[in-house]
């Protein structure tokens, strides 16, 4: 792999940068593999990479219906944090964190990891308990969390209204200092150009149409392009697409497919630093490297596929920004656009074995598996490595949804993403 | 922004009016102690959230306040039919 | 200053009413009727912004919603400050404040831009990808850096002093732009006695035809502009909308405009108009007739200033009176680009040379030009222009028939402004924006609308039809097929007389070759705002991005704020090239709303402030707030919180609350609790399936506690049912949760138990509900009652119907606090004058006000939950000690019951509620802490539970809490640990949550 550093960006401008490698092959699919993962999003791309780094399994495929991060990794509003409620929840979110600490450095691609901080604002007294609850868990997890009265998160936010005049007055926020931002694009191109890399065959404009099952046992997958690939093992990481691939196999998911909008602003001048999201107004906003307010909220409330949502949901969060931030009024909404989130009931993911032999499923991420990238491929390479599921992704089965051990998260996640 | 006709108020009306309450024709199961954990939680938690045709259970939450089904492409999100509670599509998901 | 590109006459510029306007603290003049763009190029301005990556000096090139650089800050007081105003579609008006936003000291003497040259070159597509990562300490301050560099304009510092509102309309054809086909499609469907709504983001109707000197029916084009606008002012269902832009499609034809109402006039709104109006539409059709932007070819320092399209230097000469320079050399590679040659020659000032990159081609237009004489040169380019601040020269040269080489040698022509044309892009947006793809037509060299599922028609330059006569008839046949559709009757429109011109086949080209590599030749622009260059494309490509949504987001082509309206298709081009693909091929990336930029302001409307969730209040608000009452929001309502009397602190306040209910009486506005009316013969099984506990048995004149759970078996709801009859019961809710167990009953019985005869129906603002409670509030209701409120005669959790303070009232003997209790509901508009004749009453038993958190106080010593603070969905109620409230002995499988005997819900060591008691009987334990067994352990720490309620309790004189804890009762008396922030530990022992009175017996007096 060609390595990247300001000297070779010197270098290679005195060749008026001719001379690039390409990021990765764009290999021809070999007809048999050890592990095929489908969905070439940020997880699926992460998981191939952590096979063949941790794993030492090259002999791997990721196979992608259009091109590679070109779905939710492009889509989501790059908010990284590890701040959640329940032990099994928060150590699988911190696992993830620490993994994006240096993320930049493993895979010689900076994706512009910046733990500029992430607020929740707290505007009710039950805004408060929760928070409060949520900082005692997390400090006794060792995540660190902290709350901040009114008057401080003033300071530490000038341009947020945190005066007493607000409909919903703001009361304090927690606080993850360590959680932030990073490049959404580059998580996914970073991980594809290191999976490469190590020899993972990254299939673009591939679609899996079907699956070869037989005995209960997946022994390989048909492609709309290439037929049918073998192979031993097959993680299926495809967030929205999850309960189209499921049916393939023959099952249902605890899980449905619902729009999530987000919005930019046009580009202004540095006005906020860092992360801030109420669950109670029901918006969150941060503002990019290049300026941009970036601003979602909730999911639509009905299942679709069509990456856009209704209007509604956009006025309403831009309403909640205000509320917030009243200076933005006379800032003008450049963009809108859709993902398609494969939200849990429990608002907690699912990395797991299913009722197919040999098949795995890693979904159900919702609207906050951006942050869980690196996280998720590395417990589901775990689980695709060994046939069973590492002990922090154990309690994230399909299981829990037949037992009632289902991990809640509905409190900490909320519009929280 | 979808534009959903109420069969019960026999009007259309904007979609802020109403509330999707999630996939239509999932029965209770009558003897609900008759069912293993796994069919317990199949009933409650496992969808078909399909791309494609759809059956949905809609209230007209900010009108009559009656619930009704909804036949709707989950991709182009065209609304193919609406029908009482009770009552069965005529154009059927697969 | 004078106007020195300024002609003498023509234009629709009002030259009788001069305007004064402000750019970079300097002032200058300009016309009615000119737009911020105008009047600055009629003044001279050349260079209006520094770049972003480069910081190269940039000019405007365009006329409207396409402009790249022309993108200021406009405001005279920092409330008024608008970021990002684009100066093409900026009006102007007298004492506009504008400012370019990039560039120090100054846009024109800017020192990145020395940077930007030096370091140009380290900066290809993707650099930061590759740098900044070491040391990895140093990320932030690299960071930092970066930040400070980005951004165009800047947010104002205070608040929004305008107004903005939206308006929902309904229509049988939504018409998109007015154009020649525009205007022609609304002409005919309000003939046809249709409901039309025609709006168009210009200032005033008439689209490409106010730029251009065509002649309709033998008269200036604008004369048939007006009488159409005239005859469509007189039908009343027809609503024009200039300065109104259709930002928005969505599904089942729904559209949002952004009509500005005031940006013309000031940048304050005038008193009492709103700035800007949304409208959503919901059409029955849409004819979008939303014309095409001209494409600008990519070539050695097209950035420079005084490189133009063509169409924006005829619009500039016709409809403003403005030449934007003195010489000009068109390159175009079609017709059109001919006429901004003939415009600039009859504005009598000089064309250089018209540069065709096609051999010999042979229209209307280029006749009309070699009749004139002007020096047309075929089969050429412009391949490279010079000068910094302002074009100073051009050089052309022979091009390949393919146009991919440069051919013989290279001639250079002196000339300040170059007006180039690479055909037209039809304006898709829309067609886009409900997910339909558009498809790429050859003739058209262009993308045209995909297909749709939305009722949509196009007409004219959307379809690649840009003459006028031909774009007048889609027009027309549009509106005949909408008024088909819509079930109405053809409409007799006759269309004027145009004469068709003669058009040559454009040619097929984007990118124009130099001598040198595209790698090393001068920088060629492909997007301006984003600095990406077609050299940035083809390394991207060379990289391996090579989807057009790689492409896009590596170079970040068309992330600006005129999304790419200019550069876009220019792009594709330069990468299909590199990828050796053609355009369909490679693909287009979607257009998403907002076709332009909108305020925030404008999206809310009026939805913020007060109204941002409108607040309720109970009847007896105003008394609340008179007596100084701190309030609590609870959903949407406004609660007493408690009252503080002067002087004291909230415990103090708090403690004076409790004490007077423990000891005398005391009142609380209760009246937010959800109510819902229930009837009809099976309302008694309907409950008994709702709710936990048994049913059957509750006599008239009864009430009851009830735990709703779902089907999951966790704890959602509580509250008290009463027995008004046989089949008559009311429910009450928490607080926040009353809508959600109303849906709830309505969708069981809807769907799962139509054959039960029941009724819901919400009362909660029907009924005013004042408890007091207390050991003397039996005192205290007889003075207002002549019933016989005795033990006796009115036993606890009974509910009589009597007459209190002279009014009708149910009353209910059910007790939160643990004391003799009465809850006194009477019609909501009686509730103030109860509640005042309850307190003049009450006076001598030192009656005390309380609010929610006293409320919670008096519950907690009574170990009573409160839904949603002591529940959170994950506890069922044998979690939370509440197995007494659980009926197993019911026929009926009522809603959670299946739930709560999961395999997880039954297993040992779950989290249960259970009282705590501190070592320290003085520390109450904030609320949320969370349990450990050994707090010196290595973390992660096992949690054993949180605290989800806590308080001082004066009454009794020590802390309470109750939280929950892992198999805590079965722990009773055993230690656990509660670390804090600071690193102390607070110890606690587990207890009944039941501190005060645990037989129950204040309650029964």
């Amino acid at each position: 792999m060609q390595k990247y550093s300001g000297f070779g960006l010197f270098k290679h401008s005195l060749s008026h940068h001719e001379n690039w490698q390409r990021v990765w092959r764009n290999p021809t699919p070999k007809k048999k593999y050890d592990v095929i993962i489908i969905g070439g999003g940020g997880h699926g791309l992460a998981t191939a990479y952590y096979l063949a780094k941790e794993h030492g399994i090259t002999n791997v495929a990721v196979l992608e219906k259009g091109h590679l991060g070109g779905g939710n990794a492009c889509r989501n509003t790059t908010i990284v944090r590890s701040n959640y409620l329940w032990d099994e929840s928060a150590a699988l979110y911190e696992h993830s964190m620490q993994l994006w600490e240096g993320l930049a450095q493993e895979l010689n691609y900076n994706v512009m990891f910046s733990q500029r901080g992430c607020y929740h604002t707290c505007h009710t007294l039950q805004d408060m308990r929760s928070n409060e609850r949520l900082v005692a868990a997390n400090r006794l997890q060792g995540i660190d969390n902290e709350m901040v009265d009114a008057e401080q998160l003033q300071k530490e936010i000038p341009t947020m209204d945190c005066s007493k005049n607000a409909r919903y007055p703001i009361m304090g926020a927690s606080v993850q200092r360590r959680a932030g931002n990073a490049r959404h694009d580059a998580v996914a191109w970073g991980f594809a150009r290191a999976a490469d890399a190590l020899g993972v065959d990254l299939i673009q404009n591939c679609e899996v149409i079907d699956m070869e099952i037989s005995d209960g046992k997946i022994t390989g997958v048909k492609t709309k392009q290439y037929g049918v690939l073998k192979a031993d093992r097959v993680g299926c990481v495809v967030a929205g697409n999850s309960g189209v691939l499921a049916k393939m196999a023959g099952f249902e998911l605890p899980v449905e497919s619902h729009p999530l909008q987000a919005l930019v602003s046009e580009p202004i001048k540095p006005f906020l630093d860092t992360v801030v999201m109420s669950n109670h107004v029901h918006g969150y906003m941060s503002q990019s490297d290049k300026g941009d307010l970036v601003i979602g909220a909730g999911i639509d409330g009905w299942v679709g596929y069509g990456q856009r949502g209704s209007y509604g949901i956009i006025e309403h969060t831009i309403q909640a920004i205000v509320e917030m931030f009243p200076c933005t009024s006379r800032v003008r909404m450049n963009r809108q656009w859709g993902g398609i989130v494969d939200a849990c009931p429990d608002a907690s993911p699912i990395i797991s074995e299913t009722p197919i032999k040999n098949l795995f499923f890693n979904c159900g991420w919702g609207t906050g598996g951006f942050k869980g990238t690196p996280g998720s491929g590395n417990l589901f390479a775990h689980t695709l490595a060994d046939g069973k599921p590492h002990p922090i992704a154990e309690p994230f089965s399909i299981q829990r949804f037949h037992t009632g051990a289902l991990i809640d998260e509905h409190g900490a996640a909320g519009v929280a993403h | 922004m979808l534009h959903i006709y109420c069969p019960h108020c026999a009007e259309y009306r904007e979609e802020d009016e109403f509330h999707c309450a999630g996939q239509a024709h999932i029965a209770r199961p009558l003897d609900p102690e008759a069912c293993s954990d796994q069919e317990w939680g199949e009933y409650l938690f496992f969808r078909k959230n399909p791309r494609g045709l759809h059956h949905e259970l809609w209230v007209h939450a900010a009108g009559c306040r009656k619930f009704f089904n909804m036949t709707r492409d989950t991709q182009s999100y065209e609304i193919k039919e609406v029908y009482k509670i009770g009552e069965q599509p005529s154009v059927v998901a697969e | 200053m004078t106007q020195q590109n300024r002609l003498t006459s023509g234009g629709r510029i009002d030259r009788s009413t001069p305007l004064t306007f402000t750019y970079n603290g300097k002032q200058y003049k300009g016309f009615k009727g000119d737009t911020l763009a105008s009047a600055m190029l009629a003044n001279g301005i050349d260079v209006v912004a520094r770049s972003f990556k480069y910081s190269r000096p940039r000019g405007i090139v365009a006329c409207g919603a396409e402009e790249p650089n022309a993108v200021l800050q406009l405001g005279a007081t920092e409330a008024t400050q608008v970021p990002n105003v684009r100066a093409t579609q900026q009006e102007l008006f007298d004492g506009l404040v504008s400012a370019s936003t990039n560039g120090w000291p100054s846009v024109d003497t800017d020192v990145m831009g020395m940077i930007g040259k030096v370091g140009g070159n380290m900066m290809p597509p993707g650099f930061y990808y590759k740098t900044f990562m070491f040391p990895e300490s140093l990320w932030d301050t690299y960071e930092s850096m970066i930040r400070k560099a980005a951004g165009i304009g800047r947010a104002p510092r205070e608040r929004d002093p305008d107004t903005y509102d939206a308006v929902n309309q309904h229509c049988d054809v939504m018409i998109v732009g007015a154009g020649p086909a525009g205007l022609a499609a609304a002409l005919t469907a309000a003939r046809g006695g249709a409901r039309v709504i025609i709006a168009d983001e210009q200032n005033e109707f008439g689209g490409s035809l106010l730029n251009s000197t065509e002649q309709l029916d033998g008269k200036p084009a604008a004369e048939w502009v007006r009488a159409v606008v005239e005859e469509l002012s007189t039908f009343d269902d027809v609503m024009l909308l200039p300065r109104s832009t259709v930002n928005g499609y969505h599904d089942h034809n729904f559209l949002t405009i952004h009509e500005r109402r005031t940006d013309h006039l000031a940048d304050i709104a005038p008193v009492n108009t709103v700035r800007q109006r949304i409208h959503r539409v919901r059409a029955k059709w849409v004819v979008l007739a939303t014309g095409a932007h001209e494409r600008p070819l990519v070539y050695a320092n097209n950035d420079v200033p005084g490189c133009m399209i063509t169409g924006a230097v005829s619009a500039y000469i016709n409809r403003y009176g403005v030449v934007p320079g003195n010489e000009l050399v068109v390159m175009t590679t079609n017709d059109y680009g001919y006429q901004a040659a003939l415009d600039w020659a009859d504005a009598g000032r000089k064309v250089v040379a018209i540069v065709d990159t096609r051999e010999a081609a042979v229209g209307d237009r280029t006749e009309a030009a070699r009749q004139r004489g002007l020096n047309i040169i075929s089969g050429s380019a412009v391949i490279e222009v010079q000068g910094t601040k302002r074009v100073t020269s051009v050089s052309v040269a022979g091009l390949s028939s393919s146009g991919t080489k440069v051919i013989g040698s290279v001639t250079k022509l002196k000339a300040d402004t170059v007006a180039t044309s690479g055909g037209w892009s039809p304006v898709i947006h829309l067609s886009c924006h409900t997910g339909s793809r558009p498809v790429w037509s050859d003739s058209v060299v262009g993308f045209l609308p995909g297909p749709t599922v939305q009722k949509q028609l196009t007409a004219g330059g959307i379809n690649g039809q840009y003459e006028t006569a031909t774009a007048l008839q889609e027009g027309l046949d549009a509106g005949q097929k909408a008024l088909a559709e819509v079930g109405l009757a053809a409409a007799d429109v006759v269309l004027p007389d145009v004469k068709t011109l003669k058009v040559a086949a454009p040619m097929s080209l984007f990118h124009i070759p130099h001598i040198k590599p595209t790698s090393q030749a001068p920088k060629q622009f492909v997007d301006y705002q984003t600095d990406v260059t077609a050299a940035g494309i083809e390394i991207a490509c060379r990289e391996g991005f090579e989807a057009i949504e790689h492409v896009k987001r590596y170079t970040a082509m068309g992330f600006g704020t005129d999304q790419g309206k200019l550069g876009n298709i220019n792009g594709m081009a330069v990468a299909a090239k590199a990828l050796n693909k053609s355009i369909p091929e490679t693909g287009t990336t979607v257009f998403r709303p907002n076709y332009t930029p909108i305020a925030f302001g404008a999206v809310i409307g009026r939805n913020c402030g007060a109204l941002f969730e409108p607040e309720r209040y109970t009847a007896m608000h105003k008394w609340h707030v008179e007596q100084g009452a701190m309030f609590e929001d609870v959903g949407q309502w406004k609660r007493p919180w408690y009252y503080p009397q002067k002087g004291e602190s909230m415990q103090q306040s708090l403690n004076r609350e409790c004490m007077a209910v423990r000891n005398s009486v005391g009142i609380l506005d209760a009246s937010t609790l959800g109510k819902i009316d229930i009837q009809g013969k099976d309302a008694r099984e309907f409950l008994g399936r709702v709710y936990s506990n048994a049913w059957a048995k509750l006599a008239i004149g009864k009430c009851r506690y009830g735990l709703m759970c779902g089907e999951d078996g966790m704890v959602f709801d509580d509250g008290v049912t009463a027995c008004l009859g046989e089949n008559h019961f009311v429910m009450t809710t928490t607080t926040g949760g009353a809508a959600h167990v109303y849906e709830w009953l309505e969708i069981y019985h809807q769907t799962e138990w139509p054959e039960l005869e029941v009724y819901f129906n919400t009362v909660t603002d029907h009924w005013s509900t004042a408890t007091i409670t207390g050991p003397n509030s039996r005192k205290l209701l007889e003075e207002l009652t002549d019933f016989d409120v005795s033990n006796d005669n009115f036993r606890y959790m009974d509910w009589k119907q009597i007459t209190v303070a002279g009014v009708p009232a149910r009353v209910f003997r059910i007790s939160f606090t643990g004391e003799l209790s009465f809850e006194i509901n009477v019609q909501a508009n009686y509730g103030m004058a109860v509640w005042e004749q309850l307190i003049e009453a009450g006076a001598k038993y030192g009656l005390t006000p309380y609010g929610t958190e006293t409320m919670h106080i008096l519950r907690a010593e009574k170990g009573f939950i409160i839904a949603g603070q002591d529940t959170d969905g994950s506890v069922h109620p044998y979690d939370l000690g509440m197995g007494w409230c659980v009926s197993n002995q019911k026929p009926f499988s009522y809603i959670g019951k299946r739930g709560m005997n999961r395999s997880d819900c039954t297993r040992a060591n779950r989290k249960q509620l259970v009282g705590l008691k501190t070592k320290d009987p003085k520390q109450v334990i904030p609320e949320g802490s969370a349990a450990v067994l050994d707090p010196k352990g290595p973390k992660p720490l096992e949690i054993q539970g949180h605290i989800s309620s806590s308080y001082w309790s004066e009454t009794l004189g020590h802390s309470i809490a109750m939280g929950f804890i892992k198999g805590g009762l079965d722990k009773m008396g055993e230690t656990v640990y509660y670390p804090m922030a600071d690193g102390t530990v607070i110890e606690a022992e587990i207890c009944s949550p039941i501190f005060f009175d645990p037989k129950g017996e204040r309650q029964n007096v």
